[in-house]
C-alpha cells in the first residue's frame, strides 16, 4: 500500500502538485488519469523518488520514503518495478539479458537460478522464445511485455507503469492491460498506472485518481466513474461520442 | 553564468561517479566492453594517421632544411621530437575527441532520450557510476594507443626516407637516437593520462545531462567535441609549462 499525504511539488514559481492526498491499495490496479499538463508524470516521478517534493509525505507500507537512509532507499528501489512509456529496454542487451539485469544487480542468485527466473518471467508475459532477440527486433507490444517481465522478475512489491498503452494498437493495449491486472492480482503487487487511455480506465481501473491542474479533482473506480456527475471528470472521460453512448447505455441498464 | 554552472555540474558529476559503486562482477564486464569500444576499435585509425603524419613530418622537415650546415640526421631528431612531444599525445587526442568523444556522448545521450538512464535510476543504480566510471577506467589504457602512435609515426618517417629517397635510413635512425631524453616519453604519457580522463568525462557530461530528442543528441555530440578539444589544448599548455617549463 502507498499512502500519499498533502503532496506539494513546484518547479520555480510553477506549483505543479497542490496538496494531493490519496491511497493506492495492494493487489489493485490504481490509475492516475488527467489531461496533459495536469501533473500526472510529476506525481508518478515523486512516487518513484525521482523528484523531491517541498511538502507532504509518501509512505510505502508505512515507511516514509524521504526519511529513509540512502541504503534503505536503495533497498526500497529494489522492490520497485517500472514500465516506462517507451519501454526503456537496454538496447545493447538481448531480451533475456534485459530481464536478468535487476537480478544481476540486486541478488546473489546463481546463473541457473537467474535463468529459471527469466524463463518464468518470459513465459508469464507470453514470450517464451524471445530470449535471444535484441529489443530492436521486437515489436512495440513485445517490447512492452519484455518491460513488464523485467519489472516483475525480482518479485517487486510495487509496480509503476507510465502510459503502458502508448503507441499500441487497441488489441495489443487490451492484452497489456489484462496482463498488468493479472500480474497485480497474482503477486499482490501495489500497481500504479499513469494513463489517459479511456479503455484502460474502464477495463482495469480498480482505483482511479483524476488530476486537474495539480489538484485531485475526483477519486473512484471504473464502476463509480459511470455514475459520477463531477463535470470535470465527465468532460474529460466522456469527451468522445462513443464513450457518451457507452455511459448512457450503462446508466440505463443499471437504473 | 552558464559556463560556471556547467563547470560546477561537471565536478559534481565527477564526485558522483565514484559513489555507490556497481557490483564488481558487472563493472568488470562494462570495463572490458568499453576497452573494446573505446581503445581497441580506435587502434586502426591511430595507426593509420600516425604512420602517414610521421611520413609527412619527415618530408616537410627535409624540404625546409636547405642549409648545407645543418646535418641531415637532424630530420630524424625533429621527427622524433615532434611525434613524441606533441603529435602523438595531443593531436591524436583531438582526433579521438571526435571519434571516441562523439561515440560516448551519442550513446549516453540516446540512453537519456529513450529513458534507459531513468530506468537505471528507478532501480536504485548510480547511473553515473554505471555509465561513466567504466569509460574513465577503460581510457586509462589510452597511453597504450599513444605509444603505438609514437612508434608508427617514427616508422612512417623512416618509410618516407626509404621510399622517397629524402635521406638515408641510416641518417634517420642516427637522428632518432640523438639526444634522447626518457623524460619526454614520460611527459607524453602524463599528458595522455590527463587527456584520457578528459576524453572520458566531458563527452559523458554532455550526453548524461542533455535534454530533448535526436536532434539534441547530435548537438550535444558537437558541443562535447568542441569543449573536449578546448580543454585538451588548454591542459596541454598548462602541463607543458609545469613539466617542461
Amino acid at each position: 500500500m502507498i499512502e500519499v499525504k498533502d503532496l506539494n511539488k513546484s518547479f520555480g514559481d510553477a506549483h505543479i502538485l497542490k496538496g494531493i492526498t490519496t491511497t493506492f491499495h495492494k493487489g489493485k490496479t490504481n490509475l492516475i488519469i488527467g489531461q496533459s499538463g495536469s501533473g500526472k508524470t510529476v506525481f508518478l516521478k515523486c512516487l518513484l523518488g525521482l523528484f523531491n517534493y517541498e511538502k507532504g509525505a509518501i509512505a510505502y507500507d508505512g515507511k516514509v520514503f524521504a526519511k529513509l537512509s540512502d541504503d534503505e532507499k536503495r533497498n526500497m528501489r529494489a522492490q520497485i518495478g517500472m514500465v516506462f512509456q517507451g519501454s526503456a529496454l537496454f538496447d545493447s542487451m538481448t531480451i533475456a539479458e534485459n530481464i536478468m539485469f535487476p537480478l544481476r544487480m540486486f541478488t546473489k542468485q546463481s546463473k541457473s537460478e537467474m535463468q529459471d527466473r527469466v524463463d518464468f518471467a518470459l513465459k508469464r508475459v507470453n514470450l517464451p522464445d524471445a530470449h535471444n532477440k535484441m529489443p530492436s527486433e521486437a515489436s512495440g507490444g513485445m517490447q512492452k511485455r519484455v518491460a513488464i517481465a523485467r519489472a516483475i522478475v525480482n518479485n517487486p512489491k510495487y509496480l509503476f507503469c507510465d502510459e503502458p498503452n502508448s503507441g499500441l494498437d487497441p488489441r495489443t493495449s487490451i492484452v497489456i492491460d489484462n496482463l498488468i491486472q493479472e500480474i497485480t492480482d497474482e503477486f499482490q503487487i501495489t500497481t500504479v498506472i499513469n494513463s489517459h487511455d479511456m479503455n484502460s480506465v474502464m477495463e482495469i481501473g480498480e482505483k482511479i485518481v483524476f488530476l486537474k491542474d495539480g489538484l485531485k479533482a475526483w477519486e473512484g473506480s471504473n464502476k463509480t466513474i459511470f455514475k459520477t456527475d463531477n463535470k470535470v471528470v465527465t468532460d474529460f472521460v466522456y469527451s468522445s461520442n462513443l464513450f457518451k453512448k457507452v455511459r448512457k447505455m450503462y446508466l440505463e441498464e443499471n437504473k | 553564468m552558464t559556463y560556471l554552472q556547467n563547470i560546477g555540474a561537471y565536478f559534481l558529476m565527477i564526485r558522483e561517479m565514484f559513489r555507490k559503486p556497481t557490483k564488481w562482477s558487472i563493472m568488470k564486464q562494462l570495463i572490458l566492453n568499453d576497452i573494446n569500444d573505446l581503445i581497441i576499435s580506435s587502434l586502426g585509425i591511430i595507426a593509420f594517421i600516425s604512420f602517414f603524419v610521421g611520413g609527412v613530418i619527415t618530408i616537410q622537415t627535409v624540404l625546409n632544411i636547405d642549409s648545407p650546415l645543418i646535418p641531415k640526421y637532424l630530420v630524424g631528431f625533429a621527427t622524433r621530437q615532434s611525434i613524441i612531444l606533441e603529435f602523438a599525445p595531443t593531436f591524436i587526442s583531438i582526433i579521438m575527441a571526435g571519434k571516441v568523444g562523439s561515440f560516448i556522448t551519442s550513446s549516453i545521450g540516446t540512453m537519456r532520450v529513450t529513458e534507459q538512464i531513468d530506468a537505471l535510476e528507478v532501480m536504485g543504480i548510480n547511473a553515473l557510476n554505471y555509465l561513466v566510471f567504466p569509460k574513465a577506467v577503460a581510457l586509462m589504457l589510452y597511453p597504450f594507443g599513444i605509444a603505438i602512435g609514437m612508434f608508427l609515426g617514427i616508422i612512417g618517417g623512416m618509410a618516407a626516407c626509404y621510399f622517397g629517397g629524402y635521406l638515408s635510413v641510416e641518417d634517420y635512425i642516427f637522428g632518432i637516437q640523438t639526444d634522447f631524453e626518457a623524460f619526454h616519453v614520460i611527459y607524453a604519457f602524463l599528458k595522455a593520462f590527463s587527456f584520457a580522463f578528459v576524453l572520458a568525462t566531458i563527452p559523458s557530461f554532455y550526453g548524461f545531462y542533455m535534454k530533448g530528442g535526436a536532434l539534441e543528441v547530435g548537438k550535444a555530440s558537437t558541443t562535447a567535441f568542441v569543449w573536449t578539444s578546448v580543454v585538451i589544448i588548454l591542459l596541454n599548455y598548462i602541463l607543458t609549462d609545469i613539466l617542461l617549463g
